[in-house]
């Protein structure tokens, strides 16, 4: 895929300056310039890149996500609305007797009450997720940008937004050149 | 940045030098050519006729699945085999083996995951789907086995008119739990995964429904690290539930049968032995339907002989674990001293269902153990063929568990034989088409290989720096220990 191919058009439509964008060439080159947009105190600013890339979690300087936390909530949710789902219906509601067995069992009870603690936790895991991202969302103001196409395939960028406290159209810009980019783009809202 | 010692058009890749880190993608490919070779399947006017081929007789064969469940319904369980004694034939036997198939995608994705074995990368994908076709392979035969179809909902605990609950204390409701969530995780987990190719693919559109429809069900993705960083640690947690979740529902499938009073299922050793036994099955079925679909759709770099010989592996050791569990259950049946064990043992072995048994100990034990040579392993086509065989084995493995057992119980007088009808066999031919024509359908229009994960296992993808290349994951670390490596300004990397 050397020559940008005939994509759907996107709409054109822009309104003020959302930031700008800036192509990096390569992984080692975006792991240092997150770093050094880091150290230069941004804080809204993202790196993009076509997979995980290991080491840009420290070099962007974020910390640790609280996703866990929500999927442990979710996960001994799940835990307890087995067991009192077993107990309620099966001793309290409809009682009834089979096989001599006692009308709650706690061993009798675990294989519900872990199949629906990972039940609860996945979907703790699936929909913390992309609600943390703030996914989904049919547009974004980076879809404007053409280049911006090629993220998702083989391209490294770093967004600087012009809502950042320091953003400043001619610093920021020289930045963006400082760390390398291959080249910077306005991208407006 | 060079890839350094591995040099670029590395072909073979199946070489046992543990200090030679062998790469993961053969071929000279870059994370462009990764993703025009796997998107280009999909972006392609026409599939291979091959295609077309499978999918017509998938589909011929899913007209006979339906046909057959219609005639079921209509007129009732009477069409099939099943009868006093054996009131679980095909229906019980064909969905045990086909929760067990899925069981290796969810290895694949989950476990090979936790385990760091980066080849799973380009076959995860694959696989995971393969396990959700064959779950709803499996989830169809208990809904129509339980007689009154329209009833099935019962299964589940439904406020209704009546003020009747289901029976917690039955392991048959433990395994409605244990199938649907396992059904239920394993969409999650594979959607997920999938999402940044999706995004892929929209980016990539060139007609407006391609862009509106994969758009849509890439969710906006945008490749925004602070998004990476969740979706890592969402991907860690999910592999880390769906670890335990899938030896939980194998070991639940098994409690169907351990927890009866049955000579020759009332067994300890179920849980692990149906565990092992879906492994490896589910490993044969991804190597039977992994080597045809990488010749035909031109993946052999992506997806290569390494990757083919390690499954191989893996079925090996697995085929070990279900061939000494059969040993230990005719050690136990003997060393227990329980006369009923000790004949239904013997009976399997030389009764009426011999034929049986026999196919299956061929399959499962014999046939595996060509895979200790490296030769053969290394045969694809050798390789495709034992893949085949131990899927027979281990459908037979299910057959006799189940038909063998209750043909012949503790009473002479109540003894009978199991004799399935066409219905039976057309129900079972027709679930394969099923299963097919979903997995074509796959193939054609949703990324077969993890685009995203299969660019982070490559060379491009890593700070490779000298004496440092392969050295495994790179948390950042390396970054501030060789801060001192970077040219300031243009990315190059100088040792």
């Amino acid at each position: 895929m050397n020559d940008a191919p005939a994509v759907v058009e996107r709409s054109a439509e822009a309104g003020g300056l959302y930031g700008l964008l800036a192509e990096l060439p390569d992984v080692p080159a975006l792991l240092q310039g997150a770093e050094q947009i880091r150290d230069a105190g941004y804080r809204r600013w993202d790196a993009f890149a076509p997979f995980a890339v290991h080491g840009l979690n420290s070099a962007m300087g974020l910390k640790r996500s609280r996703l866990p936390w929500l999927v442990l909530g979710g996960g001994l949710t799940g835990t307890a609305a087995a067991l009192l789902l077993q107990w309620w219906t099966n001793a309290v509601d409809y009682p009834f007797l089979i096989s001599g067995k006692p009308l709650f069992g706690l061993p009798a009870a675990i294989p519900v009450a872990f199949e629906l603690t990972i039940l609860f936790a996945a979907f703790a895991a699936f929909f913390g997720m992309f609600g943390l991202n703030g996914l989904p969302r049919l547009h974004h103001p980076l879809f404007h940008s053409d280049r911006f196409r090629r993220v998702t395939t083989d391209r490294f960028f770093i967004a600087i937004e012009a809502s950042d406290p320091q953003f400043n159209e001619t610093e920021t810009r020289r930045l963006l050149e400082e760390i390398g980019s291959v080249h910077i783009e306005e991208v407006r809202a | 940045m060079s890839a350094a010692a591995v040099p670029a058009a590395v072909l073979d890749n199946t070489w046992d030098d543990p200090t030679r880190r062998a790469p993961l993608v053969v071929g000279e490919n870059d994370f462009a050519t990764v993703t025009d070779t796997v998107a280009g399947i999909i972006e392609r006017p026409r599939p291979p006729r091959a295609w077309y081929v499978a999918f017509t007789a998938a589909l011929g064969g899913t007209l006979v699945l339906f046909a057959m469940v219609a005639y079921l319904l209509w007129t009732g369980i009477g069409v099939w085999g099943v009868m006093v004694p054996v009131g679980w034939g095909f229906a019980i036997v064909n969905f045990v083996f086909w929760v067990g198939i899925g069981h290796a995608g969810t290895l694949i994705s989950a476990i090979l995951f936790l385990l760091r074995q980066k080849w799973r990368t380009s076959i995860n994908r694959f696989a995971e789907a393969m396990t959700i076709f064959a779950v709803i392979c499996a989830g169809l035969f208990p809904a129509i086995h339980v007689g009154r179809a329209w009833f099935a909902y019962w299964l589940f605990p439904i406020p209704n008119q009546m003020k009747m609950w289901p029976n917690f204390r039955s392991p048959l409701l433990w395994d409605v739990f244990a199938v649907s969530t396992y059904a239920t995780v394993s969409l999650l987990f594979w959607y997920m995964g999938m999402v940044p190719d999706l995004a892929t693919l929209r980016d990539r559109a060139k007609t407006k429904l391609r862009f509106y429809i994969y758009g849509v069900l890439s969710l906006g993705w945008r490749g925004s690290n602070r998004h990476w960083q969740r979706f890592e640690t969402a991907y860690l947690l999910l592999a880390a539930l769906a670890t335990p979740l899938v030896l939980s529902v194998h070991s639940v499938v098994s409690f169907d049968f351990a927890v009866s009073i049955i000579p020759g299922w009332h067994s300890t050793i179920f849980p692990p032995y149906f565990v092992a036994g879906a492994i490896f099955s589910g490993f044969a079925m991804v190597v039977t339907l992994v080597i045809p679909a990488r010749q035909l759709f031109g993946l052999k770099e992506i997806i290569t002989v390494r990757h083919l010989e390690n499954m191989a592996k893996i079925m090996l050791a697995t085929g070990m674990m279900v061939a000494f569990s059969y040993a230990t259950e005719f050690f136990l049946a003997w060393y227990s001293g329980n006369p009923y064990e000790g004949f239904t043992f013997l009976n399997r072995a030389f009764g009426p269902y011999a034929w049986a048994f026999w196919i299956m100990f061929s399959c499962n034990v014999l046939i595996p153990q060509l895979l200790w040579f490296k030769r053969l392993r290394k045969n694809l086509l050798i390789l495709w063929v034992i893949s085949i065989f131990v899927n027979v084995g281990m459908w037979f493995e299910r057959f006799v568990i189940v038909v063998s057992s209750l043909s012949r119980d503790f009473l002479p007088s109540s003894w009978g034989y199991f004799k399935p009808t066409a219905v039976d066999l057309l129900t079972l031919a027709g679930s394969f088409g099923l299963f097919l024509t979903l997995f074509l359908l796959f193939l054609r229009f949703l990324p077969m290989v993890g685009m995203a994960e299969v660019r982070s296992v490559m060379p491009q993808a890593h700070l490779d720096i000298g004496e440092h290349l392969g050295e495994g994951d790179y948390h950042g670390e390396i970054l501030h220990q060789h801060e001192d490596l970077f040219v300031e300004g243009d990315g190059e990397v100088t040792p």
